[in-house]
C-alpha cells in the first residue's frame, strides 16, 4: 500500500522536514496490511485528516492569532478546521497557543485527558514549546510537552497565522501517514477502562467515599 | 402535476402479484424505512455543507474548498472522523439514559421528517390527523434533550436541559397555535390534503392578513423549537461550553449534530408546506401559459426549493442576530406570542366563518 | 511635571502621622505602621483622595516589607504618592485599607501573595495569583526557586477565607470564613471557558439562571513577570510589556519607556512624541475592534465577530509594514523607535481614516441597533461613579459610569496635550454605555490620528542613549491611556543597572474585582455579557 500524505493545493516538496513523514510512512509500510483493511484506512484516515476540529483554547497572545486563522483573511475552515469546539469532547485537537504556567498545567492535562480519543496536540508559540521569554520564571512550564505529549510545533512568537495554517497543515500529513485500524484505536473493554480511570485520576481512598448512586 | 402514487400503486401491484399481501406490505416497510433513512442522511449532508456556506458567505470566508470541487464532500469526512471517534463513557452518569438520549433524539427527528409530503403521491406518513402526529412526533426530541442533559452528571449540561426544557415546551404552543390557525382555514389536519387545498392559491395569500401573522409567530417559534440562534441557548457556546451535549463525544455527538439540522430543516418544510402551498407550483388565476410553465417544474422541486429558501432564511437569522437571554425568550413566548397567536386564531375563525378570505 | 504640586500643603498635614518626606524620584511619604491607618483615613476622608491608581508590595531588605500607595483626588487632580513598611520581616503585617478603597481588595491579596504581608482586617486573605499550596512568596527578594517544582496535582481549593485581626496586645487571631455553603449551587466558569477572554475563572453561586456571587480566581497565566524584570536590564524589560496586554502592546511599552525617561531625564524629540501617539492610537483601534467582535461572539452574533476581524486585519497591515509585528510590536525603545515609519505609513493612514469611518455604519447596523443586542445591554451591568472610582476601574468603563478618567487628559503625554479630541463620557454605567464608549473612541481616535498624520516633523527617531543605563536612586510611576484604562508602571531604582523592583498597574485586575459587585442578581447570560463589556485581557491581570 502506498499512502499519499498530499495535501491539496501545497507540494510535496514545498514542505520542510519531509524526512519525518517519510520514516512514519516507511514504518507504515513495513508493518504491512492487507489490501481491504489498507483501503478501509485510506479512507478513514482522509476523512479524519480533513476534518480536524479545534478546541477554542487559548491562554494568551497566540489565543489571538488563533482566533485570526478562523476568522475572515485566514479562514481555516476552507481545511476542514471548521468547527471551534468548546467542549473537549468533543474536539480533535488542542491548539496549545499561550505560556503554560504552573497553576494551568493540571487543568491542561485535565482538558487533554477529556478528549477523546484520537486526538493531537499543537504546541503553538515559544512560550508552549520551550517557555519563550518567561523561561525563566518561577511559575511557567518551559514546554508543554513536559505534561502532554505534543505533535506539532509552531515556532514564533505569536507565529503568523501563516505559519500557524503551515503547522496545521503538516498536522493533517501526520494523520494521513498514521494507521488507524488495529493502530490508533486499541479497543480496550468497558472494565479495563474503568480500572485506567481510576488509577488516573484517583487515590484509592478516594473510590472508597465515592457514592455509587451516580449523585456524586 | 405528475402523482408519484402512480409508480407506488405500480410496484405495490406487482409486489401482491408475486407474494401474499402481508408479505408485500412488510418489504415495502423495509423498502420505504430504508430510502427515509437515506434521504434522512442525504438532507442532513447538504444541511451542514448548505450551513457551513451560508455562513462563511456572510461572514466575509470562504468556507471548506479543499475536499472535493468547492468542498463538497467536507460532510463526508466529518462523518469518517466522528464514527471513529472514541465514544467516551463518564463515570457517575446515568449510562442507560445517558446513551437513551441521542438515540431519542434522533427518532423524533426521523418520525417527524417521516411526515413531510415530498411530492405528491410522496408522503410516507399521511393520515387524517397528521398534523397532530407531527406535532407528538418531534416533542419526543425534548426528553432526548432533557435526559441527555440530566444523566451527564455535569452542571453545565444540567443548566443546557433546564433551558431547553423550558424554551421548547413554551415554544411548543406558539407552533401548535400557528398550526391551528391553518387547520381552521382548511378544516383539515391532513398534511397531503393541506398542499392539495392550497392549488389555487397558498395560504399565506389567501388566508391574507391571519395566515402572515400566523407565518411569523412560526418562524420565531419554529426556530426556538429548534434551538437555533438567536435561541440556541440550551448549548449556548459562549456561555455553556456546549450545553445539554458537553458531555457527549464521537457518534452520539454527532446525532445531535445532526439531528439540530434536520430539526431546522423539518421545521421549514413544514413552513413551506403548510404555508407556501408545499409541492404546489406558483398559480396566478388568470394567467394560464404562466400557470402551465409552472406546472411543468416538478413538485418536489417547488418543495425543496420551498424548504431551503426558508431554511436559508432562518440561517440569515442565526447568523445575525445575538442570542436571548432566558428571561427574555420566555418573556418573547409568553407575553408576546402565545396572547397574539391566540387573537390571531379569533380572528382566523372570523375570516373563515364570514367567507373573508379568497 | 505637575506629578505632586500639593505637596507642600499635604506636606504639613500629614505631619502630625509623622509621615517622612523622601525627594527621590517622584518622591513619596514614608509613613509608619502605627500611624498608617489613621493618615489613609485622613487622605480619603479629609483629602478627597478617592481613586487608589496603584499599590504596590515591595522587599525593602533591611528596612522591611511595605506598601507604596499612589492615590490621585478625582475631582482636583492631585496626586500622593504614600508608603509603609513592617521592618519584622517573618511575620509583616500592616493595616488593610480595602474599606476604604475597594480596589485594595485585591491588590492587598496580591501583596500577600508576592511577598506575605498580612493586612489586618483583609475579610479574604487567600493568595491571588498562586497556587494556595504554594511554599513561600516569589517576589521576596530572599525567595528560593527550588521549594516549588511542578506540581500536576489537581490543585484544591480552599473552601473558607482566612481573615487576620489585630489584638490589643499586639498578637493577631485568624478567623475563617466559608467561602459558599453547602446548599449553593456553585459552577466553574473557566478557567478554560469560552467567554472568559483566557484563562479566568469565577466561581459562580447560582440560583436558578441568578448569580448570587461571584468569586474570581486568577493566577492560570501568572508568568512572574515583575520578578523578571528584576534580573533584567532596563532595555531587556521592555520585552515584557508588550506580553502583558496584548491588545495594547504599543501603548504599555509606551508607558515603560516614559518612566525610564523620566527617570534618566530624558526629552525624546518631537518626532517620536507623534509617531508614538499615532501608534498608541492605532493600537486603541485594533483593540476596540477586537472588543466588539469577542462581545458579539460572546453574545452570539458571530457575524459582527467577522467583520471586526476583516477590519482589524487592515489596521496590522499598517502595523506590520512599519514594525514587523502583529500583535508583538517590539517598536518602542528607550529614547525612541525601533525603526523610522515605513515610507508608505502616512498613506496607507490616510487611506484607513475614510475607510473606517465608512465601516462604523456597518456595525450601528447590524449591532447597535439591533433590538435584541440593545435589550441584552441596557441596563444590566451597572457600575456607579462612585464604585468604579472605588474599585479604580479606569478606561472605557470608568467613562461609562460618568468618571472623566481618561490619563490622555488627566496627566497629558506624548502630544495628547496638542490635539483636539473629545474625552468621551457617558453617565448609564450599564453594558450597553461601555460599549458605546469604546465605539465612539474608535472615532475620536481617528480624529486624533486625522490631526498628526499630515504633521509629524522631522528629526530623529531615537535619541542618543548609553549603551549600559542605569537610572538614579529613587521611584517613578508613569501612566498612559491604554486599550482598556490606566496603564502605570511603577520603578524603583536603587541606582542600578538592573530596577530593584518594576509593578505595572493592570488595567483588568480592577476590572475583575468589581465583577461581583456588578452582576449580582444578574443571570449567567449578563455574566458574559458584563465580562465581554468591561474588556480585560487576563495575561494582563496575571502578569
Amino acid at each position: 500500500m502506498k499512502r499519499k500524505v498530499n495535501i491539496k493545493s501545497m507540494k510535496y516538496e514545498d514542505f520542510n522536514d519531509n524526512e519525518y513523514i517519510e520514516e512514519m510512512l516507511k514504518e507504515l509500510r513495513e508493518n504491512g496490511t492487507n489490501v481491504i483493511v489498507g483501503c478501509l484506512d485510506d479512507v478513514i484516515e482522509w476523512g479524519r485528516s480533513n476534518s480536524l476540529w479545534p478546541l477554542t483554547f487559548a491562554t494568551s497572545c497566540c489565543g489571538i492569532e488563533f482566533m485570526a486563522i478562523g476568522a475572515a483573511r485566514y479562514d481555516f475552515a476552507r481545511f476542514g478546521f471548521e468547527v471551534a469546539r468548546s467542549s473537549p469532547r468533543q474536539a480533535d485537537f488542542i491548539m496549545v497557543a499561550g505560556t503554560i504556567t504552573h497553576k494551568m498545567a493540571p487543568v491542561l492535562k485535565r482538558l487533554y485527558d477529556q478528549m477523546a480519543d484520537p486526538k493531537y496536540v499543537v504546541a503553538t508559540g515559544g512560550c508552549a514549546i520551550s517557555g519563550g521569554p518567561f523561561k525563566k520564571s518561577y511559575h511557567v512550564v518551559d514546554g508543554v510537552d513536559k505534561i502532554i505529549p505534543v505533535d506539532v510545533y509552531i515556532p514564533g512568537c505569536p507565529p503568523r497565522p501563516e505559519a500557524m495554517l503551515y503547522g496545521l497543515m503538516q498536522l493533517q500529513r501526520k494523520v494521513k501517514a498514521e494507521k488507524f485500524l488495529g493502530g490508533l484505536n486499541k479497543g480496550i473493554s468497558e472494565k479495563e477502562y474503568e480500572r485506567k480511570m481510576r488509577e488516573d485520576t484517583n487515590t484509592k481512598e478516594d473510590i472508597k467515599e465515592y457514592d455509587e448512586s451516580g449523585l456524586a | 402535476m405528475f402523482d408519484f402514487g402512480i409508480i407506488t400503486n405500480w410496484i405495490h401491484t406487482q409486489l401482491t402479484s408475486l407474494m401474499p399481501e402481508a408479505l408485500a406490505i412488510f418489504i415495502e416497510c423495509v423498502i420505504i424505512g430504508i430510502c427515509l433513512l437515506l434521504l434522512y442522511v442525504i438532507i442532513a449532508i447538504i444541511m451542514i455543507y448548505m450551513e457551513r456556506k451560508v455562513c462563511a458567505a456572510f461572514q466575509c470566508r470562504l468556507g471548506p474548498n479543499r475536499v472535493g470541487p468547492w468542498g463538497s464532500i467536507q460532510v463526508i469526512c466529518d462523518v469518517f472522523k466522528m464514527l471513529t471517534k472514541e465514544i467516551i463513557t463518564i463515570r457517575h452518569s446515568d449510562k442507560m439514559l445517558y446513551n437513551l438520549a441521542p438515540y431519542l433524539v434522533i427518532i423524533a427527528s426521523v418520525t417527524a421528517f417521516a411526515c413531510i409530503p415530498i411530492s405528491r403521491g410522496l408522503e410516507i406518513l399521511d393520515f387524517n390527523v397528521g398534523v397532530l402526529f407531527f406535532m407528538a412526533a418531534s416533542s419526543i426530541g425534548i426528553i432526548g434533550i432533557l435526559l441527555a442533559g440530566w444523566s451527564s452528571n455535569s452542571k453545565f449540561s444540567l443548566i443546557g436541559a433546564m433551558r431547553s426544557g423550558a424554551q421548547m415546551i413554551s415554544y411548543e404552543l406558539s407552533v401548535g397555535l400557528s398550526i391551528l390557525t391553518i387547520v381552521v382555514l382548511t378544516d383539515t389536519m391532513q398534511f397531503s390534503e393541506i398542499v392539495m387545498r392550497q392549488a389555487d392559491g397558498w395560504f399565506i395569500f389567501k388566508g391574507h392578513i391571519p395566515a402572515v401573522i400566523a407565518f411569523i409567530i412560526y418562524l420565531i417559534a419554529g426556530n426556538a423549537e429548534v434551538n437555533r440562534g438567536p435561541f440556541d441557548l440550551p448549548e449556548a457556546e459562549s456561555e455553556l461550553t456546549a450545553g445539554y451535549h458537553t458531555e457527549y463525544s464521537g457518534m452520539h455527538f454527532g446525532l445531535f449534530y445532526v439531528a439540530e439540522f434536520v430539526n431546522l430543516f423539518v421545521i421549514s418544510s413544514i413552513a413551506a408546506t403548510i404555508f407556501l402551498g408545499g409541492w404546489m407550483p406558483l398559480h396566478i388565476p388568470g394567467l394560464d401559459g404562466f400557470n402551465a410553465v409552472m406546472d411543468a417544474i416538478p413538485g418536489f422541486i417547488w418543495f425543496f426549493a420551498k424548504a431551503f429558501f426558508i431554511v436559508w432564511l432562518l440561517m440569515w437569522i442565526k447568523w445575525t442576530f445575538p442570542r436571548l437571554r432566558i428571561d427574555q425568550i420566555l418573556t418573547l413566548e409568553w407575553k408576546y406570542l402565545v396572547p397574539i397567536g391566540l387573537l390571531n386564531l379569533l380572528l382566523m375563525v372570523v375570516v373563515v366563518v364570514f367567507k373573508l378570505h379568497f | 511635571m505637575k506629578y505632586m504640586d500639593n505637596i507642600i500643603d499635604i506636606k504639613s498635614k500629614l505631619a502630625a502621622f509623622d509621615a517622612v518626606w523622601s525627594e527621590k524620584g517622584d518622591g513619596r511619604f514614608m509613613i509608619p505602621v502605627s500611624s498608617f491607618r489613621k493618615a489613609a483615613e485622613f487622605l480619603r476622608n479629609e483629602g478627597g483622595f478617592d481613586f487608589l491608581r496603584s499599590l504596590t508590595g515591595m522587599d525593602w531588605g533591611e528596612d522591611g516589607l511595605g506598601c507604596v500607595y499612589h492615590l490621585e483626588n478625582t475631582s482636583t487632580g492631585e496626586n500622593i504618592v504614600i508608603a509603609t513598611a513592617d521592618r519584622n520581616r517573618d511575620d509583616a503585617n500592616l493595616p488593610s485599607v480595602h474599606d476604604l478603597w475597594k480596589g485594595a481588595n485585591l491588590n492587598e491579596r496580591e501583596a500577600y501573595d508576592f511577598f506575605g504581608i498580612k493586612f489586618m482586617g483583609h475579610p479574604d486573605m487567600r493568595r491571588l495569583f498562586l497556587r494556595d499550596d504554594w511554599k513561600g512568596h516569589p517576589l521576596r527578594k530572599d525567595y528560593d526557586p527550588s521549594l516549588n517544582p511542578l506540581n500536576m496535582e489537581n490543585e484544591v481549593a480552599d473552601d473558607d477565607a482566612p481573615s487576620y485581626e489585630m489584638t490589643p496586645d499586639g498578637s493577631y487571631i485568624l478567623k475563617r470564613h466559608p467561602l459558599f455553603n453547602e446548599e449553593e449551587y456553585v459552577i466553574n466558569i473557566g478557567p478554560q471557558h469560552p467567554a472568559t477572554h483566557g484563562v479566568l475563572r469565577f466561581c459562580v453561586s447560582l440560583e436558578g439562571e441568578t448569580i448570587k456571587k461571584i468569586d474570581p480566581h486568577c493566577g492560570y497565566i501568572h508568568r512572574g513577570i515583575e520578578k523578571l524584570c528584576e534580573a533584567s536590564t532596563y532595555p531587556q524589560t521592555l520585552g515584557f510589556t508588550d506580553r502583558l496586554d496584548y491588545l495594547g502592546a504599543m501603548q504599555n511599552r509606551h508607558a515603560l519607556c516614559m518612566c525610564i525617561e523620566k527617570a534618566m531625564g530624558l526629552q525624546v524629540s518631537d518626532r517620536i512624541q507623534y509617531i508614538r501617539t499615532i501608534m498608541d492610537e492605532l493600537q486603541r483601534i485594533d483593540s476596540h475592534l477586537l472588543f466588539i467582535s469577542c462581545l458579539a461572539q460572546d453574545m452570539g452574533a458571530l457575524e459582527v465577530f467577522f467583520l471586526g476581524f476583516r477590519d482589524r486585519e487592515k489596521v496590522l497591515e499598517i502595523l506590520e509594514q512599519t514594525t514587523g509585528g502583529r500583535l508583538i510590536q517590539t517598536y518602542n525603545t528607550i529614547g525612541g523607535v525601533q525603526a523610522d515609519i515605513h515610507p508608505g505609513f502616512v498613506k496607507k493612514v490616510k487611506e484607513f481614516i475614510p475607510y473606517m469611518r465608512s465601516k462604523m455604519n456597518e456595525y450601528h447596523d447590524i449591532f447597535t441597533g439591533n433590538v435584541i443586542a440593545r435589550k441584552r445591554l441596557i441596563g444590566t451591568g451597572v457600575l456607579s461613579r462612585e464604585d468604579a472610582i472605588s474599585f479604580g476601574a479606569t478606561g472605557g468603563t470608568g467613562r461609562a459610569s460618568g468618571w472623566a478618567c481618561d490619563v490622555r487628559k488627566r496627566h497629558p503625554y506624548g502630544v495628547y496635550d496638542r490635539v483636539d479630541f473629545q474625552e468621551i463620557v457617558l453617565h448609564d454605567g450599564d453594558c450597553f454605555s461601555r460599549y458605546m464608549v469604546r465605539v465612539k473612541e474608535i472615532e475620536e481616535s481617528l480624529k486624533i490620528m486625522e490631526q498628526l498624520i499630515d504633521n509629524i516633523p522631522e528629526g530623529e527617531y531615537q535619541m542618543k542613549v548609553k549603551p549600559v543605563i542605569k537610572l538614579p536612586e529613587g521611584s517613578w510611576y508613569s501612566a498612559v491611556e491604554g486599550s482598556r484604562g490606566e496603564f502605570g508602571v511603577f520603578i524603583e531604582s536603587h541606582g542600578d543597572k538592573f530596577p530593584y523592583r518594576v509593578k505595572f498597574r493592570s488595567t483588568g485586575l480592577p476590572l475583575v474585582s468589581c465583577v461581583d459587585t456588578i452582576s449580582r442578581n444578574a443571570k449567567i447570560a449578563d455574566l458574559i455579557a458584563i465580562g465581554g463589556t468591561l474588556d480585560y485581557v487576563i495575561p494582563d491581570i496575571d502578569r
